[in-house]
C-alpha cells in the first residue's frame, strides 16, 4: 500500500490518466499518509480511553467488595493499587454468613428458573398456535399481543397487587413468577411465532404424513427447529427476571424476596452498609455476566433478531 | 437488513432487544386449501397412534386443526395475559377516575394533581428531560463507537466491554455508581478525577478563612480577595497581619514570623498570624510566638492591573520590586479558598444528570450493537465510492453512514425512549433520600404515591394511565406495521 501511494504520488500525472484522480485524492502524498496514520493512532487511543472508562465503575465495586469497611470509610479503591495487601475477602465471608442475603439469592434463583421456563413453554405454545394452526379470530388475537409489547409494567402493578391479595399468593414466589411470566409472554409469542413460521410448511406436511399428532409435531419438529430462537428469549427472560427489581418490590414479602429487593434495603444508609452492597451487588452480577459471556452469540443475535429484522 | 426496522422493546426494563418486523413466511391466514375435512379427535392425541390412519388427506392449514385444540395451545398463554395484563390495564384506568379510597367518583381530577402537584410536577419534567436526552445520547455514542470499532482490530473486545453493562441489574448499577459520585474526593473516582484535573490547574492554598481584623488596613475585595486602603511605598515594610485561622491548623513547619528588613528600592513586608494563643499578643505587631503566613501570595494592583507580585517566603516576608510603588497591595482570593471538594453529583441540581449518565452507561453499548449490525449491511463500495470521489472521513459519515442507517437508529431511539419512560430503579437506588425528590420521575412516583406510603391509589393509577398513553403511539405503530406486512 505505501509503495503504491509513493508512486501515485510522484509519477508524472499524464501518465497514469485511467486510475490517478482516484489514489491521489484517497491516499494523497505523505501529509495525508501521515494524517491517515495519526488519525489511526487517534481512533486507538480514543477506543482505549473510552473501554478505561467504561470498565472503571465496575472495577470500582469489585475492588470495593475486597476491601474492608474501614479502608473503604477513610480512601478509594484505587489505594489497593499502592496497598495490595488491603484486598480480603472477609466481605464476602460474612455476606455468605448472612442468611437474609443467601436466601435472597436462592430466592432469585427460585423466581427466575420457573419464570423463564413457563415463559419459554407457554410462549412457544401460543407461538406455534399463532404460526400454523387456524382459529377464528387468529390475526385480531396476534395484533393484541403485539399491541401488549410496550405495555409498562407500571400499568399493572395495582391491579395485580389487588388480585393476588384477593387469591391469597401476594408476597408468595409464585405470584412473583406469574407476574414476570405474564409481562414476559408477548415478547416471547411474537418472537416465537415469528421463528416457527419460517419452518418449511414441507416439513411439518411430511410430519404430518407420517401420522405425528399435533403434540407430537409441535415437541419433535417445532421446538428442536427453534432451538435458536428458544435460546435467545430464554436468556432474555432469564437476565431480565433476574435483574428485576421494581416487581419483586413489590409481590415478594420478606421471606421471598431476591436478591436485588434484600441490597436495595441496605442502600439508604449506603455508607454504613457498604462492605454488604459492594459484594452482594458483584455477586448479584456473578450469575448474569457467567450468562452473557457463555452465551455472547445468542444473546447479541437475539438482539438483532428483536430488533433489526 | 435495512428495509424492515420495527421500533418497539422488550416489556419490561431488563429485556434488550426490541421487537421486529413480521416475518414473510406466515402462514396464509385466509382460506386456501381446497379440503376442509376435519381430522378425528384422536389427532390432538400426544402418542403416535393418534394421528395414525388418517390417510393422504389433503390439509387446509398444515395441520388441519380443530379449533379447540388451537384453543388448547392458547390457553395457558391467553389465561395469564387475560388476568395480568388485559384485566389491570382496565382496571387501572378505572381506578384512575376515582379518589384515594376508590369509594367516590372523581372524573379526570387525579389527572389534574398529576399536572398540577408541585412534586409530581417535577417527575413530569424530569421524565421529560430523560426521554430526550438519555436516548439521543446513548444513540450517538453507540453510532460513533459502532463506526470506529470497524477500524481497530480489537473492535470486538472493546464491544464486549461496552456491551457488558446491559447484562447487569440497575441495582447493581445503581450501587456500582453510588461509589463512583461519592462526595469524598479521597472515596469517589468521579471527584477524585475532578479535583485532580481542578488541582493540576489551581494550586490550593494553605489558608482557608484567613482574614484581617475588621479594623485593618486591608478590606474585603472582590472575589474573596483583601486589598489594603493605603498604597506600598519603597523602602518601608508593609506588613500584612491575617486571623481567622486557629494556629494548630497551620501546616506543620510553619515558623517565627519575623519583621522584614527595609530593602531601598524594593516594597517588603511580612505576612503571618497575628495572633498568639492566650490572647496575650498587640494587634499589627508581630509578637514573639506569632506564626509566618508562609507562600501567600502578595499582588501589587494599580488601576485595576497587577504590576507585580510574590509569595511570602518561610518567614511571612515577601519582597516586591520598586514597581509597586504607589499600588494598592492585594492578597488574591486563591489564599483563602478552601479546599477545593469536587462535584457535588447527587446534589439537587445534578441529581438527575448524573443518574442519566449511569444509565447511558448501561445502554450505549445496546445502541452500538443495533448499529454495527446495521452497519454491517450497509454496502462497502458505496463508502468506497465515496471517498474515491474526494469525500473526506467526515463526509462519507455525515452524509452516506448516517442516512443509510437512519431507519435503525430511528429504532434505537424508539426502543431506548420506551425504556427510559419507564425507568424506576436507576433513580430509586442511586438518589440519596435528601435529593430523591429532585431526581423523581413518573415511575418512582407511581410507585410512591401506590406503595410507597402516598397511599393514593387514583393518583398512582393515573400516572400508570400515562405512561400507558406514553406509548400508545409505539403500539399503533407496531401494529399498523405488522398488517402491513401480513397484506404483502
Amino acid at each position: 500500500m505505501s509503495a503504491d501511494a509513493t508512486a501515485a504520488g510522484t509519477a508524472p500525472p499524464a501518465a497514469r490518466q485511467d486510475r490517478a484522480p482516484t489514489r491521489r485524492r484517497r491516499r494523497g502524498g505523505l501529509p495525508a499518509r501521515l494524517a491517515a496514520a495519526a488519525g489511526g493512532g487517534v481512533v486507538r487511543i480514543v477506543l482505549l480511553v473510552v473501554a478505561l472508562f467504561w470498565l472503571l465503575p465496575t472495577v470500582g465495586l469489585l475492588l470495593s467488595s475486597l476491601r474492608t469497611p474501614q479502608d473503604i470509610a477513610v480512601s478509594g479503591w484505587w489505594k489497593v493499587f499502592t496497598a495490595p495487601s488491603q484486598l480480603t475477602v472477609t466481605n464476602y465471608r460474612s455476606l455468605l454468613d448472612n442468611h437474609a442475603i443467601t436466601d435472597s439469592l436462592w430466592n432469585t434463583v427460585l423466581i427466575t428458573v420457573p419464570a423463564t421456563l413457563l415463559v419459554v413453554a407457554i410462549g412457544s405454545l401460543a407461538g406455534y398456535a399463532f404460526a400454523w394452526m387456524d382459529f377464528p379470530g387468529r390475526d385480531w388475537w396476534f395484533l393484541a399481543v403485539v399491541a401488549m409489547l410496550v405495555v409498562p409494567v407500571q400499568v399493572a402493578l395495582v391491579p395485580v397487587a389487588k388480585l393476588f391479595g384477593q387469591i391469597g399468593i401476594f408476597g408468595d414466589i409464585s405470584g412473583v413468577v406469574l407476574f414476570h411470566t405474564a409481562f414476559g409472554l408477548p415478547f416471547a409469542i411474537f418472537l416465537l411465532r415469528n421463528f416457527f413460521a419460517e419452518i418449511p410448511r414441507e416439513l411439518l406436511e411430511a410430519a404430518r404424513l407420517d401420522g405425528a399428532g399435533e403434540l407430537r409435531l409441535f415437541a419433535r419438529v417445532v421446538l428442536p427447529l427453534g432451538g435458536p430462537a428458544i435460546a435467545s428469549l430464554g436468556i432474555f427472560q432469564f437476565l431480565w427476571v433476574w435483574n428485576d427489581m421494581l416487581v419483586a418490590l413489590i409481590f415478594a414479602n420478606s421471606d421471598s424476596q431476591p436478591i436485588t429487593v434484600a441490597l436495595q434495603q441496605q442502600v439508604r444508609q449506603f455508607s454504613d452498609n457498604v462492605d454488604i452492597l459492594a459484594p452482594g451487588a458483584f455477586l448479584s452480577m456473578v450469575v448474569p455476566l457467567i450468562v452473557f459471556f457463555a452465551f455472547q452469540r445468542q444473546f447479541v443475535s437475539g438482539v438483532m433478531a428483536g430488533a433489526v429484522k | 437488513m435495512a428495509d424492515a426496522s420495527v421500533p418497539g422493546s422488550v416489556p419490561g426494563a431488563g429485556g434488550p432487544a426490541a421487537a421486529g418486523g413480521g416475518t414473510s413466511g406466515a402462514a396464509p391466514s385466509g382460506p386456501s386449501g381446497p379440503s376442509a375435512t376435519v381430522p378425528g379427535p384422536r389427532a390432538a392425541g400426544p402418542g403416535p397412534g393418534g394421528a395414525s390412519g388418517r390417510g393422504p388427506r389433503v390439509l387446509r392449514s398444515v395441520t388441519g386443526t380443530r379449533p379447540w385444540i388451537a384453543a388448547l395451545f392458547m390457553l395457558p398463554a391467553l389465561v395469564l395475559l387475560g388476568a395480568l395484563v388485559a384485566y389491570p390495564i382496565g382496571y387501572t384506568v378505572y381506578r384512575s377516575l376515582f379518589d384515594a379510597d376508590g369509594t367516590s367518583f372523581v372524573g379526570l381530577k387525579n389527572f389534574g394533581t398529576v399536572f398540577s402537584d408541585h412534586g409530581i410536577l417535577t417527575a413530569v419534567r424530569n421524565n421529560a428531560i430523560w426521554v430526550l436526552v438519555a436516548p439521543t445520547v446513548a444513540t450517538a455514542l453507540g453510532l460513533v463507537f459502532a463506526v470506529l470499532t470497524e477500524r481497530v482490530r480489537w473492535g470486538t473486545a472493546f464491544k464486549l466491554v461496552v456491551f457488558m453493562p446491559m447484562a447487569i441489574s440497575m441495582l447493581a448499577a445503581g450501587i456500582i455508581f453510588r461509589l463512583v459520585y461519592e462526595q469524598d474526593p479521597s472515596r469517589g473516582v468521579a471527584n477524585a478525577v475532578v479535583v485532580a484535573v481542578h488541582d493540576t490547574f489551581t494550586s490550593n492554598s494553605a489558608y482557608p478563612g484567613a482574614r484581617p481584623r475588621p479594623n485593618s488596613d486591608l478590606k474585603p475585595t472582590a472575589g474573596g480577595s483583601f486589598t489594603a486602603a493605603s498604597t506600598a511605598r519603597t523602602g518601608t515594610s508593609a506588613n500584612l497581619p491575617l486571623v481567622g485561622i486557629p494556629q494548630n491548623k497551620l501546616p506543620a513547619g510553619a515558623g517565627q514570623a519575623r519583621p522584614a528588613p527595609a530593602a531601598p528600592g524594593k516594597v517588603t513586608g511580612t505576612v503571618w498570624l497575628d495572633f498568639r494563643p492566650g490572647g496575650t499578643g498587640k494587634p499589627d505587631i508581630i509578637d514573639p510566638g506569632e506564626k509566618a503566613l508562609s507562600g501567600v501570595k502578595v499582588e501589587a494592583v494599580k488601576g485595576g492591573k497587577v504590576v507585580a507580585s510574590a509569595k511570602s517566603g518561610k518567614d511571612g516576608v515577601y519582597t516586591l520590586p520598586g514597581s509597586a510603588a504607589g499600588a494598592h497591595l492585594r492578597l488574591p482570593a486563591s489564599n483563602f479558598s478552601g479546599k477545593y471538594n469536587g462535584v457535588n453529583w447527587l446534589g439537587p441540581d445534578l441529581v438527575t444528570p448524573s443518574i442519566i449518565a449511569s444509565y447511558i452507561w448501561m445502554w450505549a453499548g445496546f445502541a452500538m450493537v443495533l448499529i454495527a449490525a446495521g452497519l454491517a449491511g450497509v454496502p462497502r463500495e458505496l463508502l468506497e465510492q465515496a471517498r474515491v470521489d474526494g469525500a473526506g472521513e467526515w463526509q462519507v459519515f455525515r452524509r452516506i453512514t448516517v442516512p443509510l442507517l437512519a431507519p435503525v437508529l430511528v429504532v434505537v431511539m424508539v426502543t431506548l425512549m420506551i425504556n427510559v419512560l419507564k425507568i424506576f430503579d436507576l433513580v430509586y437506588i442511586i438518589a440519596p433520600g435528601n435529593t430523591q425528590s429532585n431526581a423523581n420521575v413518573l415511575a418512582l412516583q407511581l410507585y410512591l404515591e401506590s406503595f410507597g406510603g402516598g397511599d393514593d391509589l387514583g393518583v398512582g393509577s393515573a400516572i400508570g394511565v400515562i405512561l400507558l398513553l406514553l406509548v400508545v403511539p409505539v403500539m399503533v405503530f407496531n401494529i399498523r406495521r405488522l398488517r402491513r406486512e401480513r397484506q404483502r
